[in-house]
């Protein structure tokens, strides 16, 4: 980990399901912005964030096409915080957690993400200045 | 680093999972090296009921052979490297006759977690 404070994230929401995870994200970026080395353990239903085959869709009822459109897609949000990092010269690591990862089929993520279990949680926490979760409710 | 999971939400995808999936995680970072111990609030707190079982289901042509078995999974996790915890506001909003509980449960009022969330380094809400 490089110098400074380290932040701990546990996320377990599903893409396109709830709030909780657009505003974990927001505070993951602003974590970054300000220098936190981060980490992220994906729980749950949060490992499909960074599925690697999300696709964006036109919207008929907005009367857009797709390029229109702009869908938002979780796992661009999560490499622009991946490259964000990189050129803030602070440590993110998203994890997923990798038995969640096989009952979903959900192996094929976005170059960057990294399989681990509850052990890497457990050492990300000890080694952060404070951890956050964020459950499904 | 003495660590509490608060596990509020009972019952969540017990059946897909076949586990509580925080009592599940919490057991799994214990065997990591953590210190950690569980409070149980909200529905979770019929966890440590006796008695209580999960028939297997089925689904068109497919059983489900095993059923979960969070209260197994309380009676595995409490002991002598864990304590668990359930709030006594919650389980008498809900009936639950403390002598139903296993015994190794603490009860804890909510005027007493205060004192109780201040021995731990990190305290996460599930």
């Amino acid at each position: 980990m490089k110098p400074g404070k380290t932040l701990t994230f546990v996320l377990m929401d599903a893409p396109f399901e709830s709030a909780r995870t657009a505003t974990a994200l927001r505070v993951i970026d602003a974590s970054i912005r300000r220098g936190f080395n981060v980490n992220v353990f994906a729980y749950e239903g949060a490992v499909l964030l960074p599925f690697r085959h999300q696709q964006p869709h036109p919207n008929a009822v907005h009367g857009r096409d797709v390029g229109e459109e702009d869908h938002p897609l979780p796992r661009e949000w999560i490499a622009g915080l991946i490259a964000m990092a990189a050129g803030q010269g602070v440590d993110f690591h998203w994890i997923n957690c990798g038995l969640c990862v096989d009952e979903r089929g959900a192996s094929d993520a976005i170059d960057g993400v990294e399989r681990g279990t509850p052990a890497d949680l457990w050492k990300m926490a000890s080694a952060s200045d404070n951890t956050l979760v964020v459950p499904t409710a | 680093m003495k660590h509490l999971n608060i596990v509020s939400s009972g019952y969540r995808a017990t059946i897909e999972e076949q586990d509580d999936t925080v009592v599940w995680i919490s057991h799994a970072m214990r065997n990591a090296g953590a210190a950690i111990d569980l409070l149980l609030c909200g529905a979770a707190v019929n966890y440590p009921v006796r008695g209580q079982r999960v028939d297997p289901v089925t689904f068109g042509g497919r059983p489900q052979k095993h059923g979960p078995d969070v209260h197994a999974q309380i009676t595995g996790f409490v002991g002598s490297a864990s304590k668990v915890y359930a709030l006594r506001e919650d389980l008498d909003q809900r009936g639950i006759d403390h002598c139903s509980l296993i015994p190794e449960v603490d009860l804890i009022g909510r005027d007493e977690l205060p004192k109780l969330l201040c021995a731990y380094d990190q305290v996460w809400h599930w």
